[in-house]
């Protein structure tokens, strides 16, 4: 359905600020009528990716294809095919709802039936009924988020494109923003979400792309990525907070044990170990293991690998890392300036 | 049903790209009465740029006519009341006003997302998006204008006859649409609003000073009256004040300019060709930022 081809993109390079590589020779192919996740940290490219393919934003290199049509030569109709729901919520505050979805219906030139048919449906898919009249100005986020969501689908695209949709969200749109999507994946719309919430693409998703530093780094189904892991984790803590010395001490015992994978010391953890461990009985042998050496037991847990480890194994770090160690980085400023025309 | 049916295959959505003429004109109307009505309602619900707009030129004209009323006959070209000399630069000064603000809301469209939003939508022209203001402001500015008008009238400053009405309605339109193209550009090439609202501030009251609005070119030193005389809005002043005078000829001279007379025809025509210029400078950046 989608498929992106070796874009390039950089920003700035003027004389206030060094030039950004947002993309670097990213490929993407997304089948037809999936669910598809992007999943990455603030500044991995996510936002850049999705508002070249909605033709908002022309690559330095690269193309893109939506379901054959070549969205650099034939931006309308790549417009057609798909609703764009972006991560800054754009709305008329002093248009009601319903208004603005009229507006969006006009601008994808719906007849005036058509137009009203698909007004009540949507309102009534997204729960929307109760306050749709009111002025946008007065909405909540959940409730933008579902209004923008709502607009995106008006045309009844083919291919849904989402940016962050349920980013800062109450639990309850959250909720059913995830429940529209699914049911859209279900009739056969294809989906094309970004998000850095891993629980969420693990959830929705049914391939993911992970991105970092403008490229694809693991694709695949979730279970996939995850099995070719490979083996269980454990997080051991022998007390509250061991030391350096105790760590290396407790890596090397257990080092040797029979279906011990790896062993690496956290430091940031307060020298709690993650071990990656495979086979059915190995948790009963590192206790005894553990007894034997006259060593406590403070925590122990065992969980299968999540996608956090996926993208450790890719990148040497975790997500939360690399979220942090962009946090300082970013103007939100440059940004917006970037996205206006 | 229209367009995008989910049934809609890759190879129909192709094919409709390049559509023939009267389906493309149905959708530029469609697409264009929609984003016109969003300023409109826009402006029902806060109509305080609308109220403002009438009450700054309202005070001009009382103040101002109020200060000059025992102006020395014999002072202006013509001999009428300073109030009926003052009536024309004011109409004048109030659809100016007015079409200045024009690249306000699509400034404010550009910085908030939204018309990133508009962009996304397949647009048969993305002019749809100018012509909608070009038709919101134009509107609103004759309203305002008219209010003035209205206003004068019972002033006792005069009221022009059905082909005067005519001269100013078409002058007014000629002026709106040049400054319309010229605050559009501004909303697109400034970075932000704080810095179109310091343009729109500093170019209001200096164009109108250094035009005939208040006083004829005969009143003003040199320097001012060469001014005065290259500044456009004296070109929509003079006609409108000679449509007030009674009868009305394009041939006739309606300004005494330091390089020479000007005629009412040879005004509307500096308008006609500022406006089309001003719309064709701009437009390789409308077709910049909206491609």
């Amino acid at each position: 359905m989608i498929e992106l081809q070796h874009l390039s993109k950089r920003y700035g390079g003027g004389s206030k600020q060094a030039p950004v590589q947002a993309l670097d020779d990213l490929c993407l192919s997304v089948p037809e009528g999936s669910l598809y996740g992007l999943l990455g940290p603030n500044g991995a490219g996510k936002t850049t990716a999705l508002r070249i393919l909605c033709t908002l934003l022309a690559p330095d290199t690269g193309s893109v294809s939506v379901a054959g049509v070549d969205g650099l030569s034939d931006p309308r109709a790549i417009r057609r095919l798909l609703g764009y729901v972006a991560q800054e919520v754009a709305i008329d505050k002093i248009l009601a709802g319903r208004e603005l979805l009229a507006l969006r219906g006009d601008l994808y030139h719906l007849g005036a039936a058509d137009r009203h048919r698909r007004l009540v449906e949507l309102i009534d898919l997204l729960g929307m009924d109760a306050w749709i009249d009111r002025r946008c100005g007065t909405y909540s986020g959940g409730m933008r988020r579902r209004l923008d969501l709502a607009a995106g689908l008006l045309h009844r695209p083919r291919l849904l494109v989402l940016d962050e949709p349920t980013v800062g969200l109450d639990i309850e749109s959250r909720a059913a923003i995830w429940q529209v999507l699914q049911q859209l994946r279900d009739q056969g719309t294809t989906i094309l979400l970004s998000s850095h919430y891993l629980e969420e693409v693990d959830a929705l998703a049914d391939r993911l792309a992970i991105l970092e530093a403008g490229r694809v780094i693991a694709e695949g189904t979730p279970e996939a990525l995850k099995d070719a892991l490979g083996g269980d984790r454990v997080t051991l803590r022998v007390r509250e907070f061991s030391d350096a010395a105790e760590a290396a001490r407790v890596q090397d015992l257990l080092q040797g044990c029979e279906g011990v994978r790896q062993v690496v010391v956290n430091r940031s953890q307060g020298y709690s170990l993650n071990l990656v461990v495979q086979g059915g009985d190995v948790i009963e042998r590192l206790r005894r293991q553990l007894t034997e050496a006259a060593l406590p037991v403070f925590a122990l847990a065992q969980s299968r690998p999540s996608l956090d480890d996926v993208y450790l194994q890719a990148t040497g770090r975790t997500l939360m890392d690399a979220e942090l160690s962009v946090a300082g980085l970013r103007d939100p400023k440059v940004e917006r300036k970037q996205s206006m025309r | 049903m229209t367009s995008a049916t989910p049934s809609l295959g890759p190879v129909r959505a192709v094919s409709e790209g390049p559509s023939p003429g009267p389906s493309a004109f149905a959708e530029i109307r469609q697409e264009t009465l929609a984003l016109t009505r969003r300023l409109f309602v826009q402006l029902a619900r806060r109509p305080s740029t609308l109220v403002a707009g009438i009450l700054q030129p309202l005070i001009w004209l009382v103040l101002f006519g109020a200060l000059f009323a025992n102006a020395p006959a014999g002072l202006l070209p013509g001999g009428g009341s300073y109030g009926r000399f003052l009536g024309a630069g004011v109409i004048v000064f109030t659809a100016f006003s007015a079409a200045l603000n024009a690249g306000l809301p699509l400034m404010f469209d550009r910085e908030f997302g939204f018309l990133n939003r508009l962009l996304v939508a397949p647009l048969r022209s993305r002019s749809s998006i100018v012509l909608a203001s070009v038709l919101y402001i134009t509107s609103l500015s004759l309203v305002q204008s008219l209010a003035i008008m209205v206003t004068a009238a019972l002033l006792g400053y005069g009221w022009p006859g059905a082909t005067g009405l005519l001269v100013v309605l078409v002058t007014l339109l000629l002026l709106v649409f040049a400054v319309t193209a010229l605050s559009l550009g501004l909303a697109f090439a400034l970075p932000g609003h704080i810095e179109l609202i310091a343009v729109i501030f500093v170019a209001n009251l200096p164009l109108l000073f250094a035009s005939t609005a208040l006083a004829p070119i005969s009143f003003m030193p040199a320097w001012l009256g060469w001014l005065a005389a290259l500044n456009p809005l004296t070109f929509a002043i003079e006609p409108i004040r000679a449509a007030y005078g009674g009868t009305f000829d394009l041939a006739n001279v309606v300004l005494n300019a330091p390089y020479g007379d000007v005629t009412a025809a040879t005004c509307l025509g500096i308008l006609a060709a500022l406006a089309v210029g001003l719309f064709l400078a701009i437009r390789p950046l409308l077709d910049r930022k909206l491609t």
